[in-house]
């Protein structure tokens, strides 16, 4: 299987889009998006912990034996997650709480352990890495385009700057408390999913 | 190569990774260990700034203007039976924790409402004086099951230990949006000016199913979280078991009388 390293890396944002295509990794979506802050260190986190699974699992391929290639991958995986989570607790401690299990459900999140038997198992080391930023980042774009609309129409802000000044605090705006329930985050995964398919009609698919 | 799909090299590689994977996560949960209890002992003092009202919840402070803020905030150390002040206990070392867990200064507690399995002799909460000396709040230390764990949080108390000035938590295992929603600002602005005991008393205030009143009408009630029952009654349990005769009572008593 030949790929190309430009299309390892890019066409995860748009063509192969882990979230809006695959529908793959949709319950960290839901519940991290209310804010862009949160949001962003939850992309940071699994842009690195599916890059390094990625370049683990590439490295190990020709010696990981065929009959527990699952096992060793999620091990690799969780070793990953957990180092992670004890990172963010030192380094920003208040995130970490608000993101809570969260960070340690990147263990499940189908994207991941779905790059390293799908990719990562069949290709060399640099075209892996490639593979997992450009997952990782197609990840990162629904995520934050999703906060963004989340946050500025559900609290008026972005980045936790004010925005639409609430009328709690004085101004005009009445914030949406729709958009800081899960369900908001369906409505606008599932328009921006309909906008990439308009966009690009090959995504859609055919009736059986 | 060896052969990969033989049984000795299979269980040579499993192993291998275990050791490797192992080594990689305890070493970085042992270098990092003394930055999060740094962290999770600002976030403690954090918690009750917040139950006293002098931190928004979301607002940033740098761990300096915690300090600064602080400073009317005082630790004192009680003996939970007779609620006298420990002067000689060394407020910077006292771990109320590791004391409950001590046999030689806890004891052990028959089956009670809150679940809290063993009392410490003493515990350490917060005093508020103003100028003159006179005490305005306390902060009680409160700890009780929800659902999945124990709950650990505040109690900010009028200096007429009945009115509360707010509650918050600092370490659950409650399901995130459910459970979880102690944590939610709305839910804790909900708690200041409700009144723990009433006329004769008698521990009356109850987190109830559905909406309560506000807190001058129906002082006794507080909102439910919706979906999460047991840790709503888990909060009022604790309440009742912190104020009562194996809490806080003796403390309460005493600093009723001081104020007459």
């Amino acid at each position: 299987m030949a790929v190309k390293k430009s299309e390892a890396a890019l066409d995860p944002l748009w063509n192969n889009n882990p979230i809006a295509l695959q529908v793959l990794g949709i319950c960290s979506a839901l519940a991290v998006t209310t804010k862009m802050e949160t949001s962003l260190v939850m992309c940071v986190a699994v842009i690195c912990v599916l890059t390094l699974s990625n370049l683990t699992v590439s490295l190990l391929r020709h010696q990981i034996p065929n009959s527990i290639r699952i096992i060793v991958q999620l091990t690799v995986i969780a070793s990953l997650v957990i180092v992670t989570d004890q990172i963010l607790k030192a380094y920003v401690y208040e995130i970490s709480k608000q993101l809570s299990v969260f960070v340690g459900l990147i263990i499940t999140n189908c994207i991941i352990m779905g790059r390293a038997e799908a990719f990562a198992m069949q290709n060399p080391p640099s075209l892996a890495i490639l593979d997992g930023i450009g997952n990782g980042l197609g990840y990162s774009a629904i995520l934050m385009a999703t906060a963004v609309l989340r946050e500025l129409f559900g609290s008026g802000k972005l980045y936790g700057y004010s925005i639409l000044p609430t009328v709690s605090e004085g101004g005009w705006y009445l914030p949406n408390g729709l958009m800081l329930l899960s369900p908001a985050a369906f409505f606008i995964i599932g328009g921006l999913i309909w906008a990439i398919r308009v966009w690009k009609p090959a995504q859609v698919e055919m009736d059986g | 190569m060896a052969n990969r799909q033989a049984t000795g090299y299979i269980l040579l590689f499993a192993t291998a990774i275990c050791i490797v994977c192992g080594i990689l996560v305890s070493s970085f949960a042992v270098s990092l260990e003394p930055l999060q209890d740094e962290n999770a002992a600002l976030d403690k003092q954090k918690r009750v700034l917040e139950a006293v009202g002098l931190l928004q919840p979301g607002e940033r402070v740098t761990p300096e203007e915690v300090a600064e803020r602080f400073e009317p905030i005082k630790p004192v150390i009680i003996d939970l039976a007779t609620g006298e002040a420990q002067a000689d206990a060394d407020t910077a070392t006292f771990d109320q924790q590791r004391r409950a867990r001590n046999p030689s200064t806890s004891v052990e507690l028959p089956k009670n409402k809150a679940s809290v399995k063993r009392l410490p002799d003493q515990a350490l909460l917060y005093e508020v004086r103003d100028d003159d000396g006179e005490l305005e709040l306390v902060v009680l230390p409160i700890e009780g099951l929800g659902l999945w764990g124990t709950l650990y949080g505040f109690l900010a108390l009028d200096a007429d230990t009945t009115t509360v000035r707010g509650i918050t938590y600092y370490t659950h295992k409650e399901t995130p949006g459910l459970g979880g929603e102690v944590d939610n600002p709305r839910w804790k602005a909900r708690w200041p000016g409700r009144r723990a005991f009433d006329g004769d008393g008698e521990f009356q205030l109850a987190v109830i199913k559905g909406q309560a009143g506000g807190a001058a009408e129906d002082p006794f009630r507080v909102d439910g979280l919706s979906g999460a029952t047991i840790t709503s009654n888990g909060v009022t349990n604790m309440l009742d078991f912190w104020l009562g005769e194996r809490g806080f009572e003796a403390y309460l008593a005493r600093i009723r009388g001081e104020a007459n």
